[in-house]
């Protein structure tokens, strides 16, 4: 049996009366966890400043920076699109149309699995792209792809459940995906798609720490971000 | 010795999982999580007595699992090595194969080296057969080179993802595993578009929709079976967004089993 994703008591008690879809994911946990919720209740956000996010502690910390990320991705592409640079070819719109619906439906899926522990909607800071530049575009999606890739790979070991390890093992072979063919758009044929600069001598890609991560995702988050409690080991 | 068959004997996933009293994930222990149990002695005798001396020593079950992942990098490795210098890649796509050919290297020495430091034996090399019985012809006809590439490294990201959950005791091997997990991720959306590229697959996409093997063989529909899951964490995840059904399979890649990749990968293993 996995921790749970209750937070309340209540919520243990309102899935019996309230078979409301993102309460299935109850399921994980069971109503015999609800005792959970006393150790989670250390998570909730920093009410004191409204502008501070605290991700929170053990699975739920983790899921919650999964879904960080994810608003991250989502709001950037959601840009992208609503806006084509100039000259973008339709392999590229097809590429970036489709990268766009994953990571939106990667968030709206955090923010559904964590529930009422979910984290507020962030606020972005893309002034340091140019949505009108194939390059900025472009390399910027390679960024956060990347980002991505070693993200989930690096939490990985962060995470208690198996269940909630599976779900991550399936989000990141996408976001591997969208890594390799934005490289492969902006390098065809080459050996970008898998190069030498983030995969090592021993085949092996990305894997960086939640407080690496979040220090380049960070330069994009307008909200504070508190991962303090996140587990290290 | 067909080493597959081996393995497909073991039910790496099903075996018991046998923990050092290291992480805070023993506490979870008692709620049964790990619990599943099938004794060692489950094990037809027969295929013990067969098993190279040291591999599979079931005192670890992630050696179990390292030998599993060794068996289909000793199949990469091979395809592309031998891939590499027939002459059928393109001078165009050479660069693609180079790299991930090196790759696939890689994979295996760090393999042995993490089967080894984890106190067991690595399995020898088996024999591979890449034309499966006279189905495929990879070394001479490009496009058939460009659909087992795809299969394998399709297949590889799901073999990788399916065992993560039996990795969980060693944070080291578990990390080291989703790192090689994502690169054969990289590998298979390259060749996935590379495909398409090539005029093999109109509709490809470095991404796999619903459970399409695209234009591949039937024979390869076993590598994609499933993909079409929309239930995550025991909710449809197409049904909390508004991106539909194709994106929400699209967006989650599935697992396969231990037995489901050795039922895809013993088409290529021969005695």
């Amino acid at each position: 049996m996995e921790k749970g994703i209750i937070t309340k008591p209540d919520d243990a008690l309102n899935i019996i009366q309230k078979p409301a879809t993102r309460l299935q994911f109850l399921r994980f946990s069971g109503l015999a966890m609800a005792s959970t919720a006393l150790v989670m209740a250390g998570c909730k956000k920093d009410n004191n400043d409204p502008d501070m996010v605290n991700l929170g502690s053990g699975d739920i910390g983790i899921l919650n920076y999964a879904y960080a990320l994810e608003q991250l991705e989502a709001a950037f592409y959601t840009q992208v699109v609503s806006s084509y640079y100039s000259g973008i070819s339709s392999d590229e719109m097809a590429v970036l149309a489709d990268i766009q619906k994953h990571e939106v439906g990667h968030r709206d899926f955090f923010k559904a699995a964590i529930g009422t522990s979910a984290i507020i909607d962030l606020t972005f800071d893309f002034s340091s792209v140019d949505f009108s530049s194939r390059a900025s575009v472009l390399g910027t999606a390679k960024a956060f792809e990347d980002l991505g890739v070693s993200a989930y790979n690096g939490a990985g070991k962060l995470i208690v459940s198996g269940d909630y390890l599976l779900i991550a093992g399936k989000i990141v072979s996408v976001e591997a995906r969208h890594a390799a063919a934005i490289r492969d758009l902006l390098n065809p044929n080459s050996a970008d798609f898998a190069g030498d600069d983030v995969v090592d001598g021993s085949g092996l890609d990305g894997a960086k720490a939640p407080s690496a991560v979040l220090a380049i995702a960070g330069t994009y988050i307008k909200n504070s971000i508190d991962a303090s409690n996140l587990p290290t080991s | 010795m067909n080493i597959i068959k081996l393995l497909e004997s073991f039910n790496i996933g099903e075996t018991p999982n046998v923990k050092k009293a290291t992480s805070r994930r023993d506490s979870f222990n008692m709620f049964g999580q790990f619990g599943k149990t099938l004794a060692l002695a489950a094990v037809p005798s027969v295929v013990l007595n067969v098993i190279p001396k040291g591999a599979f020593a079931r005192t670890n079950d992630i050696v179990g699992v390292l030998n599993f992942a060794l068996t289909l990098e000793f199949l990469e490795r091979e395809f592309y090595t031998m891939g590499v210098s027939s002459g059928v890649i393109p001078t165009a796509d050479m660069a693609i194969f180079n790299q991930i050919k090196k790759h696939e290297v890689a994979h295996v020495t760090f393999l042995q080296a993490a089967i080894t430091g984890s106190g067991g034996t690595p399995i020898p090399q088996p024999n591979f057969d890449f034309t499966a019985g006279g189905a495929f012809n990879p070394f001479n006809v490009y496009a058939d080179f460009l659909a087992l590439s795809q299969a394998f490294e399709d297949t590889g990201v799901r073999a990788y993802k399916g065992q993560a959950g039996n990795l969980m005791s060693s944070n080291d091997v578990l990390t080291a595993a989703l790192q090689i997990h994502s690169v054969e991720a990289r590998h298979a959306s390259e060749v996935r578009r590379l495909r398409k590229k090539n005029g093999l697959d109109s509709a490809n996409k470095g991404w796999i929709t619903g459970s399409s093997r695209g234009t591949l063989p039937a024979a390869t529909q076993a590598v994609y079976d499933g993909e079409d899951n929309v239930m995550q964490g025991g909710v449809d995840a197409s049904t909390v967004t508004t991106v539909g059904v194709t994106a929400t399979q699209e967006g989650f890649d599935e697992p396969l089993t231990d037995t489901q990749v050795v039922a895809i990968a013993n088409l290529f293993i021969v005695p």
